[in-house]
């Protein structure tokens, strides 16, 4: 009898598994079986014509390069600030020191701030300073909102850091900032799998930069000017009535899925690599 | 010699004003959302706000209620849906599982927490909703468009079930297995073990777990605003539209500098989402931070 429930609920269990698995499969399936179809040569080669949003001809680049454009430059941001951070934290700070814990609780919490407050908190900002919507207020948004995602997965790998290796370094007679080149070697993994979660992150956000970076049919040649982005390119085209336009909004989601399905599979290589026994 | 340390402690400085100032990130979100609703909070009082139904920008009307109502109906719909399923699948993994599955079954749940929510919005327009307004609902009630609080709690419950797995792995795989086998000692089956030891001992990291889930599910927003509707009544059943804050702040961006106070009652959206998401990531992170404390050392 006490077994009785066990195989009820193991049977339960199966089938979480398989919705989880059948989840991920109808959405990656229906996004390629719509998006292929819709997919051509000129959808990611060309600026959108005039006509565009009627039918016309025309394809989605601007998207393509204003999304790259974005994420890009808030990764490299990102990068040159919470490198600093991390290595503050974990090397410069004792472990039990209440700021490194006070950080840490802030930068939980920011990770968990929808990022439609960073798109209205951006926008408030930006009309304070007299900006329009523009790539350099996209970039600064998107870069605010990565930053957490940046610390959190780089701290987990730095606090693994063997101590030994810090204790050899500073017998050598280094000093705290020397031990830099050392941690950042041994960290690398670390820094590639966050780098990958960020982009990750910051490519397929909408909400953010619907606020700040606006929506262009062209390619923005300066920081003042707005810029495209493919997950507002997919959600505009979706709410237009015209098929054709819509059959756009899924070769768009096939773009931006495929982008982020290689994230994710490079991000999972880099985490087996780095911890080969860890969960 | 000196220069090295001048150096070293240049450098300190200089990380430590970069931790500082992006600690007080925060404080200027909460901040800067706060003195833009100030000019509404003068107007109206905070419970006409938060409990009033009649939302008209036009008359100077702002009553949150539907759309906090929204963000209830579907939040809840998504948790009740994705706990099930979540807790399920991490007991699962951290207590049956062979590696072979782990080893294809983790990348599938990375795949959910890659996804861009337009691409959720996307399926959930393909797929869930013509599902609910042509299979589920007419059995129910006699007409609906499928862009409802349902469809919504749906897109939203996949969308967190990552978050919620991946949490209770964590959170399962700190219970040490002396735990485990003094149980397994006494007689009790692997069951249950888990029922009465394993859930017992996690219930408050489930519950923090939970909560973070929640916040996460309240900013949700492209997803949500793909298939919920947007309508600004307030939600009589689950097949009902409904409109979420988040929905409601998306929206309305770029209308909102020409009407009187409307900037003003937008920003104060933002902040009713990010206080709500604050107090509740407070506490579980909290409560997360014990639980890995107690059982690491």
């Amino acid at each position: 009898m006490k077994f009785f429930e066990e195989k009820v609920f193991k049977v339960l269990m199966y089938v979480a598994l398989l919705i989880v698995c059948g989840v991920v499969l109808s959405i990656v399936y229906t996004i390629f079986s719509k998006g292929w179809s819709a997919m051509s040569w000129d959808m990611v080669s060309k600026l959108p014509g005039g006509g565009f949003y009627i039918g016309k001809e025309g394809g989605f680049l601007n998207a393509i390069v204003g999304s790259l454009m974005i994420v890009g430059a808030s990764t490299v941001l990102g990068l040159l600030i919470s490198i600093p951070v991390v290595f503050y934290l974990n090397i410069y700070l004792k472990r039990k020191s209440k700021l490194a814990y006070t950080a840490r609780l802030v930068y939980d919490i920011l990770f968990g701030v929808p990022s439609i407050v960073y798109g209205a908190f951006g926008f408030t900002i930006m009309v304070y300073l007299g900006l329009k919507t523009s790539l350099l207020g996209g970039i600064i948004v998107i870069t605010l909102l990565i930053i957490p995602i940046f610390i959190r997965s780089m701290d987990e790998a730095a606090r693994d850091f063997p101590r030994d290796i810090l204790d050899a370094t500073y017998s050598l007679g280094a000093t705290r900032y020397q031990t830099i080149k050392v941690v950042l070697r041994q960290i690398a993994p670390g820094i590639a799998t966050a780098t990958l979660l960020s982009i990750g992150r910051a490519i397929g956000d909408a909400a953010a930069v619907m606020f700040t970076a606006g929506y262009t049919d062209s390619i923005p040649t300066a920081l003042s000017q707005p810029a495209a982005t493919l997950p507002l390119a997919v959600f505009f085209q979706l709410s237009s009535p015209i098929p054709e336009v819509q059959d756009r909004a899924y070769a768009a989601a096939f773009v931006l899925t495929v982008l982020v399905l290689i994230l994710s599979v490079l991000g999972r290589y880099f985490t087996n690599k780095f911890s080969k026994n860890k969960l | 010699m000196k220069f090295k340390l001048l150096v070293d402690r240049l450098a300190g400085s200089f990380m430590w004003i970069l931790v500082l100032v992006s600690v007080l990130l925060l404080i200027v979100i909460g901040l800067g959302l706060y003195i833009k609703s100030i000019p509404i909070l003068e107007e109206n009082t905070l419970q006409s706000l938060l409990f009033s139904s009649s939302w008209s920008p036009m008359k100077g009307e702002f009553g949150f209620l539907p759309f906090l109502m929204g963000t209830l109906w579907v939040t809840v719909i998504a948790i009740v849906l994705a706990l099930p399923v979540a807790l399920l699948t991490a007991i699962f993994l951290t207590e049956y599982a062979k590696p072979v599955i782990k080893k294809y079954f983790f990348p599938a749940l990375d795949i959910l927490a890659a996804l861009p929510s337009v691409i959720y919005g996307v399926w959930g327009t393909l797929l869930i909703v013509p599902f609910i307004a042509d299979r589920l609902s007419p059995h129910f009630v006699e007409f609906s468009t499928g862009y409802s609080a349902l469809a919504g709690g749906i897109v939203l419950g996949i969308m967190i079930l990552p978050l919620l797995v991946s949490l209770m792995i964590e959170i399962f795989s700190a219970v040490s297995v002396d735990y485990r086998e003094a149980s397994w000692s006494l007689g009790a089956t692997k069951w249950q073990t888990i029922k009465r030891v394993l859930l017992l001992k996690t219930s408050p990291g489930i519950l923090a777990a939970v909560v973070l889930a929640i916040s996460r599910a309240f900013g949700e927003t492209i997803a949500v605003l793909m298939v919920c509707g947007n309508m600004p009544i307030m939600p009589q059943s689950i097949f009902d539209s409904c409109y979420p804050i988040p929905a409601l702040i998306a929206n309305n961006y770029g209308e909102m500098l020409s009407l009187p106070l409307y900037e003003s009652a937008l920003m104060f959206a933002a902040l009713i989402l990010f206080v709500v998401v604050f107090l509740f990531n407070v506490l579980s992170r909290m409560v997360l931070y014990r639980i890995e404390k107690k059982f690491n050392i």
